[in-house]
């Protein structure tokens, strides 16, 4: 197992490249102000990576989506006043400038103040989740011994800022649908939760860094030592990005957002640059739990076989990321939209127990760790029997009596 | 198994996007303007007035005013005036024929009940204009098309129609060849009049 | 917005809508402009909850006089009208219509017009019942993946209609007698290539979405149809079909050349919304099957009698009910005839219509959500509805 490289010198420049560009800027500067600027200049990093991810997510989500319908997607907006259409890269631009320029609509009943702040708080605390993400081997913003737990603190305050959003409104529909909005949060913070619990068992801490360090090291020269690769962790991975996709409201979880859905939703009073707010408000906490999925189950960024460390770890992590963003585009053009009551029973009666059972089985896990090469197939297929064995009965229930038909012809 | 479902939505979502960069089934958008799609022969919008001369269509209308297309066309978007001299006598031409193209439905009816072949249907869709009143009334200078364009347009449709005229003709001829009295010193008519020459074919645009 | 409203009027499913013990019902609109309601129509919804206590469906939004100016109007020049009731099946439309005449006036109609009535009539339920379920899908929330797909088979078949007729969706193709235009081989081509590859995307559909547990718990026991009061109803189409009655007009009139042509006829045994989806699926395999015997079997001969007149057509005194199933249920045509060239009484069967009468029955106890599903499984086009 290699031994995770935590002495910034030894690691290599491409690596070094972020914290000597910090340094560069402020190394004059004397010791309190320059922890101050430093940390500046992480948010400042931070809000400008992320916002310029969240627009090119807009339109790859688009594209993707056309793609997967057969048509080319945005394709015409580029450089403005030019005739270069750079294949549609000027899009997010175009719409930035549309919601910019659109009136912002206060209804006259409505509570100014709480109406102001909620896409204002949504963001701030959708922003703070992304401190304690490791981007690096050296670009951790801030090193918390608890960060899981400070992750989802502010992941789940981003949820009052939604009944604000509803309560300001003074709109009974709206407000109906920030509380089903509501409902379905709540439902889904406990599966996530609950996935992340046996990876914090087996890590040993409950900080990114340790659980990124927790998985390092190859399997048999070549197999990364990644907690989704194993039985608990893929049966976690997929209670994660189940409970990351209702979380950020995505498809097939997109109720309460859905156009179809008669009440629009919570945000039906909101316009402009507010309503803008709210989508990348939404964007950024899909990110950041795409950020800590990757972390806590694909290895943050630890390179997928050892000859390949050249690459910097940033990178890793960034593809990583992409891919799984991917994923989420990819499951929102596929599949249609569940219903609310059937979106609660599919927390509430598959995805708790489920998760509840995994626990079980990562602590076995643990407990097995110490066993020879003997015993190792028995391990493995002991841990995949007692993930499945739970998945296909709970499924089971969950769609009795759904099944596809056959028809008789007259 | 639960999902066994959802996995196979997921194959044929990636078999689409992948297909769509190098499979032309699976991208099929036309990018208007710039591609065109080629429209069938057949294809009928508007309609337009047939003139035999290329040179003048305005002049050799066939239209005879008759009026009938414009009894026939169900949204009656059609407005004939006969062309009448000093004395009053129809002239069977048409003074004024306006069509408003904000009221065609383009049907074809006036068309099929036209007994002259004298309207036709065009091809022409990017006719678009900001002027709500007046914008798309048609008058007959601006429906005149010759029938070089028709052979253009819709090539065995016109073949068919210049066919049928021609043969329409030799049997006039031959009708009035037949009922003509011997005169008493011209030398007796021809038993059959050549047909009348097909106009050219459609020349390549 | 008054809880003591009497109960629905369509018969045999009548549930409690007036409940002293519950407390403020919502009404809500789901108003004209809406995206999900095909068309502008309304429903006002009632809700106790989550739940629809009573739903009061509203149309006539897009009402054209078609009846009234089919009184104003000669028989031909009805013709085009008919192209814009149920706008997206204009060559069935054209068919019912072009049939009642031919009853009307007693006009015969050569066997290659019937063989190409044929071919049009089940190319244009495969349109309809591929934007069906394009539409249907779109509205359980698929961000128009499965639509999309539909609508690019559909662009082929609307092609060959454009390459035949003239016009993708407003054909004016049949006539008294036959048809206007007679189909060239190469289009026989054409349509023989579609044939083939239509199964291919039926497959392809089938995989992508009909065994998508999430599209089964949207759709199966939800809006349930019981066959007592489809029949009741009037109900006909694949709803009916649906629902497990046996009803085609295809069979039971045997009109045009069908009894020539076998095919199967597709029932369902819930009659949920699930089951009028793939009862539509099964339809237009039968479909296909059908267009191939006929693309086999198709002779030459005239395309119109020789004997039909376009103009001048006065019918004898007199009144007939010509009827086709179409893509979404019986369409019919009365037309009473008084000698003139217009007709006296001119009267639309529109299924759309008719299958509507019960949306307030199916969606009794399902949530909005569901309405919605409900209503796009019924299948229903405003220009029909409302004419």
């Amino acid at each position: 197992m290699n031994p995770p490289a935590a002495d910034p010198l030894s690691a290599g420049l491409l690596e070094r490249l972020p914290l000597l560009a910090r340094d560069a800027l402020t190394s004059g500067l004397p010791e309190p102000w320059r922890w101050v600027s430093n940390s500046l200049l992480a948010i400042l990093a931070i809000i400008v990576v992320f916002s310029s991810l969240f627009a090119l997510l807009t339109l790859a989500e688009r594209k993707v989506l056309a793609r997967v319908q057969n048509r080319p997607g945005p394709n015409r907006a580029g450089l403005p006043l030019t005739r270069f259409r750079l294949g549609g890269l000027g899009q997010p631009l175009a719409d930035g400038i549309k919601m910019l320029t659109k009136e912002d609509i206060v209804p006259r009943g409505a509570d100014p103040v709480l109406h102001f702040l909620a896409p204002v708080v949504l963001l701030a605390l959708s922003l703070l989740t992304f401190a304690v993400l490791p981007y690096g081997r050296l670009l951790v913003p801030v090193e918390l011994e608890a960060g899981v737990l400070y992750f989802f603190a502010a992941g789940a305050a981003t949820e009052l800022a939604l009944f604000m959003a509803g309560w300001a409104s003074r709109n009974k529909y709206s407000l109906l649908a920030a509380m089903r909005a509501l409902a379905q949060l709540i439902s889904y913070e406990l599966p996530l939760l609950l996935a992340v619990v046996p990876v914090v068992l087996l890590a040993g801490s409950l900080s990114t860094s340790g659980i990124v360090a927790a998985q390092a090291g190859w399997d048999l020269g070549f197999l990364p030592r990644w907690f989704v690769l194993t039985p608990w962790g893929f049966a976690s991975f997929l209670i994660f990005l189940t409970a990351a996709l209702a979380e950020s409201n995505r498809s097939p979880f997109d109720l309460p957002e859905a156009e179809s859905e008669l009440i629009a939703g919570h945000l039906t009073e909101y316009s402009g640059f507010k309503y803008a707010l709210f989508f990348m408000a939404e964007y950024l906490g899909m990110t950041a739990l795409a950020g800590l999925g990757v972390t806590l189950f694909l290895g943050g960024w630890r390179e997928p076989l050892p000859f390949l460390e050249f690459v910097p770890s940033y990178a890793w992590f960034g593809l990583k990321l992409l891919a799984l963003l991917f994923v989420f585009i990819w499951i929102r053009a596929t599949f249609p939209r569940l219903r609310i009551d059937q979106l609660t029973r599919l927390a509430w009666k598959f995805l708790v127990p489920l998760a509840l059972l995994n626990l079980g089985t990562a602590a076995l896990w643990a407990l097995t760790a110490g066993w020879g090469p003997a015993l190792q197939p028995l391990r493995w297929l002991g841990a995949t029997a007692l993930v499945a064995g739970p998945f296909v009965l709970l499924g089971r229930g969950l769609t009795a009596g759904l099944r596809p038909r056959t028809y008789r012809f007259a | 198994m639960l999902g066994t479902g959802l996995l196979h939505g997921l194959k044929v979502t990636a078999r689409n996007l992948v297909g769509s960069f190098h499979d032309p089934a699976r991208m099929v958008t036309t990018q208007y303007p710039e591609e065109r799609t080629r429209l069938p022969e057949n294809y009928r919008n508007f309609p337009f007035l047939l003139g035999d001369d290329p040179a003048d269509p305005l002049g050799t209308l066939r239209c005879v005013a008759c009026q009938i297309c414009e009894k026939e066309c169900p949204p009656q978007c059609i407005y004939i005036v006969m062309e009448r001299d000093e004395k009053g006598k129809a002239q069977k031409r048409p003074k004024v024929f306006d069509i408003d193209l904000s009221v065609c439905m383009s049907c074809q009816i006036c068309v099929e009940v036209c007994p002259f072949d004298a309207i036709k249907m065009d091809q022409e869709f990017e006719i678009a204009t900001a002027d709500r009143f007046t914008g798309l009334l048609r008058h007959k200078e601006d429906l005149a098309r010759s029938n070089a364009y028709y052979h253009q347009l819709h090539p065995t449709e016109a073949a068919a129609v210049d066919a049928a005229l021609a043969e329409q003709k030799a049997r006039q001829a031959a009708a009035k060849a037949a009922k003509a009295p011997a005169p008493a010193a011209a030398p007796p008519a021809p038993p059959a009049v050549p047909p009348t020459p097909l106009p050219p074919a459609a020349p390549a645009p | 917005m008054n809880p003591a409203a009497p109960p629905s009027r369509a018969g045999a499913s009548v549930r409690a809508v007036q409940d002293p013990f519950h407390g403020d019902l919502l009404e809500v609109s789901m108003g004209p402009h809406h995206p999900s309601t095909h068309g502008v129509f309304r429903m006002i919804a009632t809700l106790d909850g989550e739940r629809i206590v009573r739903l009061k469906p509203v149309f006539g939004y897009l009402h054209r006089n078609h009846e009234k100016l089919g009184e104003s109007t000669s028989y031909l020049a009805s013709m085009p009208y008919t192209d814009r009731l149920d706008y997206l099946n204009s060559m069935t439309n054209n068919w019912a219509y072009a049939l009642a005449v031919e009853k009307l006036a007693g006009q015969a109609v050569p066997e290659r017009a019937e063989h190409v009535r044929i071919l049009l009539a089940e190319l244009t339920r495969l349109l309809n019942h591929t934007c069906l379920a394009g539409f249907l899908l779109q509205d359980t929330g698929c961000s128009g993946t499965p639509l999309m797909y539909a609508f690019r088979e559909r662009e082929a078949i609307l092609d060959l209609f454009e390459a035949l007729s003239g016009s993708r969706m407003m054909c004016n193709f049949q006539r008294f007698g036959g048809c206007r235009v007679d189909p060239s081989p190469a289009w026989m081509e054409a349509v023989s290539a579609l044939v083939g590859r239509y199964d291919r995307f039926l497959d392809e559909y089938e995989e992508l979405i009909t065994g998508n547990e999430i599209l089964l718990a949207r759709t199966q026991g939800v809006g349930v149809l019981p066959a007592a009061l489809a029949i009741n109803a009037g109900i006909t189409g694949p709803m009916l079909r649906a629902s497990g009655v046996n009803h085609d007009l295809r069979r039971v009139d045997g009109y045009g050349l069908y009894p020539r042509f076998p095919f199967r006829i597709p029932l369902g045994d819930h009659g949920d919304t699930y089951d009028r989806y793939m009862v539509r699926m099964l339809e237009m395999r039968e479909s296909l099957g059908i267009l191939r015997a006929v693309l086999r079997d198709l002779p030459g001969g005239p395309i119109i009698d020789p004997k039909a007149k376009l103009r001048g057509f006065r019918p004898k005194p007199g009144e007939a009910y010509g009827r086709i199933e179409g893509p979404k249920g019986e369409i019919g045509f009365y037309l009473v005839s008084d000698g003139g060239p217009n007709p006296y009484r001119y009267r639309v069967r529109p299924p759309s219509l008719i299958n509507l009468t019960v949306l307030e029955d199916l969606c009794l106890g399902h949530t909005v959500a569901d309405a919605v599903i409900i209503l796009g499984s019924i299948d229903i086009v405003l220009g029909e509805v409302d004419r």
